[in-house]
């Protein structure tokens, strides 16, 4: 069954990317692409990945389509056509095809337990990270803890966006008196909106804090909360969206939740151990281990959380920059 | 204390100075600060230089997790001679950055400047620390996504185009690193690279390894700029500002021929790639062809940056070039070259961007009658570019005589005469701008106006790399002692603890 | 048939990732580029969580009663990689933004001609 459920959603996600290759209309590119991460996140699932399956589902099918969206609004829907088509990209990815399948050849076989990569480093995440750790989610354990340096390269990463983001198209002055926005008009969405809204902080508060025993985290969580803001900014307005929340203040954030968790790896220093050790933050390694997991999911969710945000207005400023005349 | 996490600092400084450049919210302020943690990485980054040749290898466990279950970084003299040009020529463009970006960079985005550089630093030295394969690619981003924002932050629009361009190429190049990461963990379920070592040399032909293999170095070939996937350099390092030009051209493509040695010696082992694969066949060829179609590519540009940039593909010709010698000579060369590179390149580009502070252009008329004008930016461009050359008494000449001894060691005779003939294009590349500078009137551009010096704080770290220039031309003990250390160590063995099938590569075996 | 049930999975993920990748280099639409990176990625993606699923494995969530796992080190590096793929798509998006707003065109050819023109 599994199987036949992975061959369809691979089917599928095979016609999203062929019509993607053809279509003229960007819009329906966009809105392709977001089907086509959304179809990726339900393979995650199907193959157990559900913390990726949350991520990518949160992350491609949300940030990035709304991102390409408002791309889109300030630069045109249709894709011209281009005269001159030249066979070269069609032989690089037809020869990188080619060397692919060769690779593929020797590969062990797909979902094979006795295969190299279940065999050599992970059966001690699997099997002794519950007790080194205590934690019952082996990959927010492995994330956070076993591989925290990559963690903290990833969320640096978020912040090096930020900085790019911010020094390309700047961020939208704080002016309540600005031209009015959004859709207000729309009673039925204001109303929905402000149910909604709390729920969603809510659930970014859940996914934040129990991470460690469920599927989520602090990158999941920064998503979530940063995308209840970006509905209330579509639905009210951006100048109201920067008033709740100033931009100034999403740079501050964004910059002290990299802190944090540099700052966790610097504390642990001064205590004695390794950089990122947590086991010294407390005097039991596992209370240490929880305590250091839960202070830099934080770092990670806030500087995420702002950092998409931010990037968010951005974006929509420059929308509101070319909507006045 | 520090003494044992002396490792992570490189990394950690940086990372930790780039959110608070943000905070400091003054220009000023944050370039004394972004300044002062660069310096302090520089002397960081040379003590563990000379711990490195005293002591062969120095590892950290990040977080306290024994390898190959944690993060592990691992320093050996030839990621610390790469380390410590890294963060010293970054310590001297911040210095010079000052003056330079408050021409170049509108006020409002100066912090932004110093964050993203420091950003830089860290995905810079997180590559040449870490011994972590994948952790690899986590810095090769950073520094990545940092480099776009440094290069799309100059005035011209043109500089906009040319990031995008930077960036797409990039994130292909990364996303083929991470397709040949994928492939190794498939076949040995470990991405430590000590222990990845180990597990391939068991592996004999195997296609699956293969693979990993090439994508690995087309993906880390399109980051160094190897010809024919260099494309995205020249426009890149033209129009970004000038101390973003200086600084990249002489660490980031640097880093990622460090990258490519790594992958080869220490992950896959040269007998592999070189005599399994045949990579040296290849390599030598695309490193000639670009050494020489570069070269003459440079001869004919106008704008001098251009042609800085184009010399700089032509000069990771001949560090490649030193790489498929599959020698301990040939890859001392290559090291050295890099080591000695960065010193030219890095003054060639003060230069220039001085130039383009006084006069605003940077094109060969701009240059004319300027040896009188500006005497010291033209006498310190004047000597790098001997330097690029390879006149005797320069670092240039210690690598190209090295490269030239490793050829006829190895009896590529063919090789030797083409890297000398290769010298004579420079020769005619830089001695145009020469030429235009000494021996010719000033342009419309410059006559009749008084031009005056650069400012002093852009001729200090220009000719402190000057006299490095002209001191490692001439002192070569601690250059040369390095490189061949750190090629001694990457051809002569795989290092415990993880030996159990070694694949050691010993002199006898290369010849 | 044991051969195509062993690699099935692979090759759809390598027929996804070369599409990604050739709507990468040929579009010329600087959107559509990025919208083509995004989905070379994603397809490189599918590959490493392939590479950990172990067959009748559960998520590596420790749950009573069940005794095998699928690996979490792949889930680990793709989450990692997800966060980088979406830093560059901004970064990307923003360049574009830039670009239009200096050249009036996103097209890659048009701007190739302006450029040359300067």
């Amino acid at each position: 069954m599994a199987v036949f459920i992975d061959l369809m959603l691979l089917g599928m996600l095979a016609i999203t990317a062929l019509r993607v290759i053809f279509l003229k209309d960007l819009f329906a590119v966009v809105m392709l692409f977001g089907i086509y991460s959304f179809l990726s996140a339900l393979i995650f699932v199907n193959l157990d990945a559900v913390d990726v399956a949350f991520t990518e589902a949160a992350v491609g099918a949300g940030i990035s389509t709304v991102l390409m969206l408002g791309t889109l609004a300030l630069t045109g829907r249709k894709e011209k056509t281009n005269n001159h088509k030249s066979w070269l990209p069609l032989l690089v990815v037809v020869a990188t095809g080619a060397a692919l399948i060769y690779g593929t050849l020797d590969m062990p076989p797909f979902g094979d337990p006795n295969n190299p990569a279940q065999q050599h480093v992970a059966p001690r995440y699997i099997q002794d990270s519950p007790q080194e750790v205590g934690l019952p989610n082996m990959v927010t354990s492995v994330l956070a803890s076993y591989r925290g340096f990559d963690t903290l390269g990833e969320t640096a990463v978020v912040f090096a966006a930020a900085i790019g983001v911010f020094s390309l198209l700047g961020l939208p002055k704080r002016d309540r008196a600005a031209i009015e926005s959004g859709l207000k008009s729309h009673l039925v969405l204001r109303v929905v909106a402000k149910l909604i809204i709390p729920l969603i902080l809510l659930f970014a508060l859940y996914v934040q804090f129990h991470g460690d025993y469920g599927p989520g985290g602090g990158f999941q969580a920064g998503v979530i909360a940063a995308a209840a803001i970006i509905l209330y900014a579509l639905v009210f307005g951006l100048p109201l969206a920067t008033h709740v929340l100033q931009p100034s203040l999403l740079k501050v954030l964004a910059a002290l939740g990299v802190l944090i968790y540099a700052g966790t790896g610097v504390v642990s220093l001064f205590l004695g151990g390794n950089f990122l050790d947590y086991n010294v933050l407390a005097s039991d390694p596992i209370a240490g281990q929880h305590l250091g997991i839960i202070i830099i999911e934080l770092g990670v969710g806030i500087t995420v959380f702002a950092a998409m945000l931010a990037i968010f207005y951005a974006f929509a400023g420059q929308a509101e920059r070319k909507n006045i005349p | 204390m520090f003494e044992q996490h002396l490792l992570v600092l490189p990394i950690v400084l940086p990372l930790i100075a780039a959110p608070i450049c943000i905070l400091l919210m003054k220009s000023h302020l944050a370039w004394v600060f972004a300044t002062i943690i660069s310096g302090l990485s520089f002397f960081i980054s040379v003590d563990l230089l000379f711990a490195t040749l005293e002591q062969g290898v120095l590892n950290y466990a990040v977080g306290g997790w024994e390898s190959p279950w944690g993060i592990e970084l691992r320093i050996d003299a030839a990621s610390a001679i790469v380390l410590s040009v890294v963060t010293g020529i970054s310590t001297l463009v911040l210095v010079y950055a000052k003056e330079s970006i408050a021409k170049e960079i509108d006020s409002s985005r100066h912090t932004l400047f110093y964050s993203a550089h420091l950003l830089c630093l860290t995905g810079l030295s997180g590559i040449l620390i870490t011994g972590d394969a994948f952790n690899l690619f986590v810095f090769l981003e950073i520094s990545s996504l940092s480099t776009y924002t440094l290069v799309s932050l100059a005035s011209d629009k043109r500089c906009l185009t040319a990031a995008f361009r930077y960036l797409v190429m990039g994130t292909i190049g990364a996303t083929f690193i991470l397709i040949g990461v994928g492939m190794m963990y498939m076949k040995t379920g470990t991405l430590n690279m000590l222990d990845l070592a180990n597990r391939i040399a068991e592996y004999d032909g195997n296609r699956t390894i293969n693979t990993g293999l090439a994508f690995i170095l087309v993906g880390v070939s399109i980051k160094l700029a190897l010809f024919p996937l260099h494309m995205w350099l020249p426009p890149a390092y033209t129009h970004a500002p000038s101390a973003v030009s200086a600084f990249l051209a002489s660490t980031a493509t640097k880093v990622a021929v460090y990258v490519m040695i790594r992958f080869i010696f220490t992950i896959y082992g040269a007998e592999y790639v070189f005599f399994t694969m045949d990579m040296d066949i290849i390599l030598m060829v695309l490193a000639i062809v670009a050494i020489f179609k570069c070269s003459f590519m440079a001869t004919v540009q106008s704008n001098i940056k251009t042609v800085l940039a184009y010399s700089s593909v032509a000069q990771i010709g001949y560090m490649i070039l030193g790489i498929s010698l599959v020698s301990s000579t040939g890859l001392m060369a290559g090291l050295l070259h890099v080591f000695n590179h960065a010193l030219m390149k890095g003054a060639l580009f003060m230069a220039v961007g001085a130039v383009f502070y006084r006069i605003g252009s940077v094109d060969i008329k701009a240059f004319q009658g300027l040896g009188k004008q500006m005497p010291l930016t033209m006498a310190a461009f004047a000597i790098a570019g001997l330097s690029i050359i390879g006149v005797p008494l320069t670092a240039g000449f210690v690598s190209k005589w090295y490269l030239v001894t490793a050829a006829i060691e190895q009896q590529h005779w063919i090789v030797a005469f083409l890297v000398l003939i290769g010298s004579l294009l420079a020769v005619v590349y830089i001695g145009r701008i020469l030429e235009a500078a000494y021996f010719k009137k000033p342009s419309e551009l410059t006559e009749g106006k008084t031009i005056k010096e650069a400012p002093i704080l852009m001729l200090i770290p220009m000719w402190i790399l000057v006299i490095a220039n002209i001191y490692f031309g001439i002192d070569t003990s601690l250059s040369v002692t390095a490189a061949d250390t750190a090629a001694q160590w990457l051809t002569q063995s795989i290092p415990e603890p993880f030996v159990s099938i070694p694949s050691v590569v010993t002199e006898e075996t290369i010849k | 048939m044991s051969f195509i049930i062993d690699y099935y999975n692979y090759w759809i993920v390598v027929f996804l990732m070369m599409a990604g990748f050739y709507i990468v280099i040929s579009a010329n639409n600087l959107v559509k580029k990025v919208v083509g990176l995004n989905i070379f990625q994603t397809s490189v993606f599918m590959m490493y969580i392939s590479i950990g699923k172990v067959t009748n494995g559960s998520a590596p969530i420790v749950a009573e009663g069940i005794t095998t796992y699928s690996n979490p080190l792949p889930h680990v590096l793709i989450l990692t990689a997800i966060v980088v793929g979406v830093a560059t798509t901004a970064v990307g998006l923003a360049l574009i933004v830039r670009i239009k707003r200096a050249y009036g065109t996103v097209e890659e050819n048009e701007f190739k001609d302006k450029d040359d023109l300067i």
